[in-house]
């Protein structure tokens, strides 16, 4: 089922009465959360991208703006009728019931046409701890699960009654590197399987990007981009977009252009045409530099960190307003670089150019 | 490690702690286990030189004395009555209390007052309220001047006046008074002790609960409940431990009769035997009653631990 949001706005009242300022915690956010798919909401902490993850679930109500679960309006509705399943961010399971009895939970709390006879309810339990892969713990007590166990417990029983959406916030911060892997992966096959319409809050660019059919970029209640991760990726919106995703992350110099031409520092580094003349910060993905004896881009090597298949170069340019320029090489490259200047040619597909005040993004013709 | 040259130092620190809890507790204990040793043992006696034989003739006597059996008795149906009704009570007007935000802390503040009362000018509070004054109240010549509020109420809504306390009430109506004046003083310890439970549950599973549309009646059997398990198992087992010690609250009400004129001493508990016997002189007597009356605590609330160990998560 889809799920749309209209204007949806959140504002929180200041906790110092004198003071009196609000807290805008999302600002007019509107998107249609296309059905059966996986929604990665990203951003730094405080960007309200959790809230709107209660919003969604009820348990929060927007201060205006509109939610609709396919085509019924459940802004609303209270959390208890609206039939989500919701993962804590620390699980939040039942700490005096076994993991059987944490699943059957929301089974047993179900009226009406949907109340089922025990032998269901534990069959249905049955299959969702299968789907999760903990059939084997259903005795025991959340307190004696790792991290990672809890975990799929806690989906197991968002799972169980069938929601028509899942909800899930932060769901991997609590594990270490290794599960975290596993376990988005995981993720993204339980979604897959059941087809649920999945919404998931983090601030890990990379687990966002890695599992997600599309993701929200926010910051400070405002929505900044969405769409695909590699089309959010490959094209920012703005420079915080830019920055946020990518691991190694962006280099970013301040330059200028002039007579659609764009410069770094002193290099003229490519042509822009249709741009106007005006101060910028350019932004270039670590991937975006090629190794060439007449590039433009001059930079002096301080540091070169192999690893394996890439080489990591880390130098230094006059106009990087990061402390250092780090570039993705292929390994293979490595004797060419001795010297202890380096000159790049640039991707123009990796170069983002954004004005210098609004930090939006300009576009221009790519050759 | 403290160096061993220096551990007469730490001996000196505990001497004076050490010196009062032995003259204070322990030797009072095993004089006790003596004194209930020694067949008809009174104080008087012994410092008149008198000796005494070996024996349970202490306990023989205590368990036949037919005051007892009434004490025990007493003592027991209280302990039934008020500690649940208080504890259930408590829990709800806790849960209540949890649950809203305005006004939380005056009325905290409202419930614990009780606590911090004299429980004797309570009791004599809740006697004036109970209270019929007048003359030869009960007999044929009665004069009633005044009755107390609750009678007044009673009347207010069309009822009959209760005897409630005075000449010639009935055994029922006593215990009656008795229980409400209980509960009701036993109210703010687990009050409080049941708040700081339910304040220390975290909220995600009442979000959590509701995400999965958890009826209210069954979030506060499954989840409140238990969660708060262990402070309700602590208020149990104290509440029955003070239970057995009940006295002064008969005191409060009855004064030093423990009962109605007509029948006095009806309403007397363990703990008002065991002062009886020592007013009287039985000091024998006195420590046998009151070796079993720590027994029967002991008894009861290895019953609780063992039952709560079943019961109690965590």
């Amino acid at each position: 089922m889809k799920i749309v949001l209209q204007n949806l706005t959140k504002i929180f009242p200041s906790r110092n009465k004198k003071s009196g300022e609000e807290v805008v915690a999302v600002n007019d956010f509107t998107f249609e959360i296309p059905d059966g798919k996986l929604i990665g909401l990203l951003g730094p902490s405080g960007c309200g991208k959790s809230t709107t993850l209660y919003m969604i679930s009820g348990l929060q109500k927007p201060t205006s703006g509109k939610i609709f679960f396919g085509d019924d309006d459940v802004t609303q509705l209270s959390t208890e009728k609206r039939g989500i399943g919701l993962v804590f961010q620390n699980y939040a399971l039942y700490p005096h019931m076994t993991v059987l009895q944490n699943i059957l939970f929301p089974l047993q709390n179900l009226t009406g046409a949907d109340k089922m006879p025990k032998e269901k309810m534990i069959e249905r339990a049955h299959g969702a701890a299968r789907l999760v892969q903990i059939e084997e713990l259903l005795d025991r007590k959340p307190s004696e699960l790792s991290g990672g166990q809890q975990q799929r417990v806690a989906i197991a029983r968002a799972l169980v009654k069938m929601p028509r959406v899942l909800l899930l916030d932060e769901p991997l911060s609590n594990l270490d590197a290794r599960l975290r892997l596993q376990t988005r992966e995981e993720i993204r096959r339980i979604q897959k399987e059941t087809g649920i319409t999945t919404v998931f809050v983090t601030h890990d660019q990379e687990e966002a990007m890695s599992i997600s059919d599309m993701i929200v970029v926010m910051k400070l209640g405002v929505v900044q981009q969405i769409g695909k991760p590699q089309e959010v990726y490959d094209n920012p919106a703005n420079l915080f977009v830019a920055k946020f995703l990518g691991t190694p992350p962006i280099n970013v110099f301040s330059g200028r252009i002039e007579a659609e031409k764009l410069y770094i520092g002193d290099d003229c580094v490519m042509d822009v045409p249709g741009a106007e003349a005006q101060e910028v910060t350019v932004g270039i993905r670590p991937e975006g530099f090629v190794l060439s004896e007449n590039g433009p881009l001059k930079c002096h090597i301080s540091n070169i960190e192999v690893m394996g298949r890439d080489m990591s170069v880390v130098s230094t340019h006059p106009a990087s307003l990061n402390a250092s320029v780090r570039s993705i090489i292929d390994a293979d490259h490595m004797p060419g670089l001795q010297q202890e200047t380096v000159r790049y040619a640039i991707k123009p597909h990796k170069i983002f150019v954004f004005a210098k005040e609004t930090e939006e993004r300009i576009r221009f013709e790519v050759k | 490690m403290v160096n061993e040259k220096h551990q007469w130092k730490a001996w000196i620190y505990l001497a004076p702690a050490l010196a009062l809890l032995l003259v204070f507790t322990v030797w009072p204990i095993i004089n006790t286990f003596r004194m209930s040793l020694l067949e008809g043992y009174s104080g008087l006696k012994a410092a008149a030189g008198e000796s005494f034989q070996l024996g349970f003739g202490n306990f023989e006597k205590v368990v036949k004395y037919r005051r007892f059996l009434a004490c025990l008795k007493n003592t027991v149906l209280l302990c039934i009555w008020t500690v649940p009704i208080s504890t259930l009570l408590a829990l709800l007007i806790a849960v209540a209390l949890n649950s809203i935000k305005p006004l939380q802390k005056a009325l905290q503040t409202i419930f614990f007052l009780p606590y911090v009362t004299n429980s004797i000018a309570i009791g004599m509070v809740f006697a004036a309220m109970f209270n019929i004054v007048g003359s030869f109240y009960g007999t044929e010549n009665e004069i009633v001047v005044t009755a107390g509020i609750i009678n007044n109420i009673i009347e207010f809504f069309g009822g009959e006046r209760v005897n409630w306390i005075n000449y010639g009430s009935t055994y029922t109506a006593n215990m009656a008074v008795m229980i409400v004046y209980i509960v009701w003083n036993a109210l703010p310890f687990k009050i409080l002790i049941l708040l700081g439970g339910l304040q220390a549950i975290n909220k995600q599973y009442y979000e959590a609960a509701k995400v999965d549309s958890t009826p209210r009646w069954r979030v506060f059997t499954r989840i409140t409940v238990p969660l708060v398990s262990p402070m309700l198992a602590y208020v149990i087992i104290t509440g029955f431990i003070g239970g057995f010690k009940e006295y002064t609250s008969i005191v409060g009400i009855f004064g030093e009769t423990m009962g109605p004129p007509n029948d006095a001493g009806r309403l007397n508990t363990m703990v008002g035997f065991i002062y009886d016997s020592l007013s009287n002189n039985s000091q024998g007597r006195a420590s046998a009653a009151a070796l079993i009356l720590f027994a029967i605590i002991l008894v009861v609330t290895l019953i609780n631990l063992w039952v709560s160990k079943k019961r109690v998560h965590y």
